[in-house]
């Protein structure tokens, strides 16, 4: 224990009579890597498999992993007998429309309670994050009846601020807190007004921050199904409704299905390759999903 | 008069002065917050208080609403259906948070290590939690085909016997327990890594010098030092999983029977398909008191973590 003896000295003399060990635990550690990434390969391939395929081969015994014949009938199927495309369109609008709000009003009321330290408002925000989205459903859905709102874009733009809202003022304020607040009593001291060193200095600063925020509103903006499914009528569906009834209506028709689930889901994915580390901090951070 | 030098000390005595009025820069403050509030207010707390209120009528919306007082809650405890529902939450909430803990903390364990392309494996790792449930689960769906699904080949190559999966009442939990691992698996490992990653390293060190083994050092050390995250991830899982919704209905819409009806499933059949909305609001308000409880938790073990 007293004795000083250098640590690199000691952690080399087990190592050489081992070499065969370090090559085994190697070998053990890329094979456990293996086994915990194929289940999620596994889905995501299986899915591209899917859709590549014509039914007489989706639904071949034993399955057939690489497709014969590729094709994209399945997508073209999609798009020509149902209006898809129009979805997609809903599904961004409701998405960019919901994520933009979210920022308006979240970005400035994460300063404030960081400001402030209105941990009251921080419980507050966190307790709306936690519910249920299917607890608002039935207030919403007996209001916008009586507001005549049902069936448009804005009453699925407006239940999405409930999702992007909160986890957007909780990303922002984690990162206001972290912010020096000497930069704005500088400009506090040159004399500008409190919104001015807001607008100025704070948030150029935290422009980090909102990136991670909107990412994530429009994440789970996209993704959402409970409030669309519900909410939306014939012409105000967004994509996962809209894969939903494939399902519903062509029990059988993988093909179409799997395509289908692939454009629903390829524009989160792809953004997951670009901004995986955005991803990584705002996840953990404003950690729950909608 | 007015010095340069004379003009930065009144800047700072007033700077000073500010700030100690806290009060009025803390009104001002508070503006930034006022247009989140309303909405907040509009969009979020008028459905919770209208609940409460919706919950004390038998209402059906068609006809007009009655006052029953504190019934729909008293019918929900003598509701058959309804108790076995909660029962089959229970269960399927257990699982689902038990397995994705477990896998979370190895696979968190394993990307703390450094090795090789270690970004790009975990953005593969991450991709099942940010894919669109829904989507996802109708893949899910294709594999548990009985017949015709991947999953039953996969199991003969190993020489295992076919499932039916969410097919039969006995096998619909288990089967949905696993896309939901499948799924949130990465999230635990997140949260699981950020502790790893934010442990003092001097404990290891020592321990490494004084001889510990691999195993000694992650049940004496690594365990100990990373539960506060771990009992975050444990409480955010509590909370999703009592709140599952799209991948049971997407794949089994609470069936076959009633057999995976979880309370979430029960109070959307209630509500749009059979239109009891006390009822239903009924449910909502219970179940609001359960998630309000583990948010507490959670926020008591976010300050105890000092996490994110």
């Amino acid at each position: 224990m007293g004795v000083a003896i250098p640590a690199p000295a000691l952690r080399r003399t087990p190592s050489v009579p081992y070499r065969g060990h370090r090559f085994l635990r190697r070998a053990g550690f890329w094979i456990g890597l293996l086994v915990l990434l194929s289940p999620a390969v596994f889905v995501f391939l299986w899915m591209l498999s899917l859709s590549l395929k014509p039914d007489v081969e989706n639904t071949a015994y034993p399955p057939i992993f690489i497709p014969r014949n590729p094709t994209l009938d399945n997508f073209r199927e999609i798009f020509e007998n149902s209006p898809f495309g129009r979805y997609a369109v809903n599904s961004l609008v409701v998405a960019v429309a919901s994520t933009a709000l979210s920022l308006a009003l979240g970005v400035p009321a994460g300063y404030g309670i960081a400001k402030t330290k209105a941990n009251g408002l921080a419980v507050f925000v966190l307790v709306s994050r936690m519910t249920p989205g299917l607890s608002y459903l039935i207030p919403w859905f007996i209001l916008f009846r009586y507001l005549g709102l049902n069936n448009t874009l804005w009453a699925l733009i407006i239940t999405h601020l409930v999702i992007g809202l909160p986890i957007t003022i909780w990303v922002m304020m984690g990162f206001f807190e972290d912010l020096h607040p000497e930069l704005e009593e500088a400009a506090l001291v040159d004399g500008a007004g409190i919104w001015a060193a807001f607008r100025d200095v704070a948030l150029p600063l935290s422009r980090p921050g909102m990136v991670v925020a909107a990412i994530l509103a429009f994440i789970f903006s996209w993704n959402n199904f409970i409030f669309a499914v519900v909410l939306a009528g014939q012409e105000t569906r967004t994509l996962p409704v809209a894969v939903f009834n494939v399902l519903t209506f062509e029990q059988l028709a993988w093909g179409a299905l799997a395509a289908a689930a692939l454009v629903v889901t390829l524009p989160v994915l792809l953004l997951t390759v670009f901004v995986q580390r955005q991803i990584v901090v705002g996840m953990t951070a404003g950690g729950m999903k909608g | 008069m007015s010095t340069p030098a004379a003009a930065a000390v009144g800047g700072a005595i007033r700077a000073r002065r500010r700030a100690g009025s806290s009060y009025r820069r803390r009104d001002k403050y508070l503006r930034f917050v006022l247009p989140a509030l309303v909405v907040i207010g509009a969009v979020i707390v008028f459905p919770w208080v209208f609940t409460v209120f919706m919950s004390l009528h038998d209402w059906q919306v068609a006809s007009p609403r009655v006052w029953v007082g504190l019934d729909n809650y008293a019918n929900l405890a003598g509701d058959a259906r309804f108790r076995a529902a909660v029962v089959r939450t229970f269960v399927y909430t257990l699982f689902a948070v038990a397995l994705p803990v477990l896998f979370g903390v190895l696979a968190a364990l394993m990307f703390h290590q450094e090795f090789p392309l270690r970004g790009f494996f975990r953005g593969v790792f991450i991709l099942p939690m940010i894919a669109t449930p829904v989507a996802i689960s109708l893949v899910w769906a294709m594999m548990f085909h009985p017949q015709l699904g991947v999953l039953n080949f996969l199991l003969s190559r190993v020489g295992l016997p076919p499932s039916l999966w969410v097919y039969a009442p006995d096998t619909v939990i288990p089967s949905l327990v696993l896309v939901e691992t499948w799924q949130w698996t990465p999230l635990v490992m997140l949260i699981v890594l950020g502790g790893l990653a934010a442990m003092p390293t001097e404990p290891l060190e020592s321990a490494r010098i004084d001889g510990a083994g691999g195993w000694r050092m992650f049940w004496d050390i690594t365990l100990p030092l990373t539960l506060p995250f771990i009992m975050v991830a444990v409480v955010l899982r509590t909370i999703d999983a009592l709140k599952a919704f799209d991948t049971i209905y997407a794949i089994t819409q609470g069936g076959p029977g009633t057999a995976s009806e979880t309370v979430n499933i029960y109070l959307y059949l209630q509500a749009f398909n059979f239109f009891q909305i006390g009822r239903a609001s009924a449910v909502v308000v219970v179940f609001f008191a359960v998630i309000l409880a583990c948010s507490f938790g959670m926020l008591y073990l976010r300050q105890r973590a000092r996490w994110a």
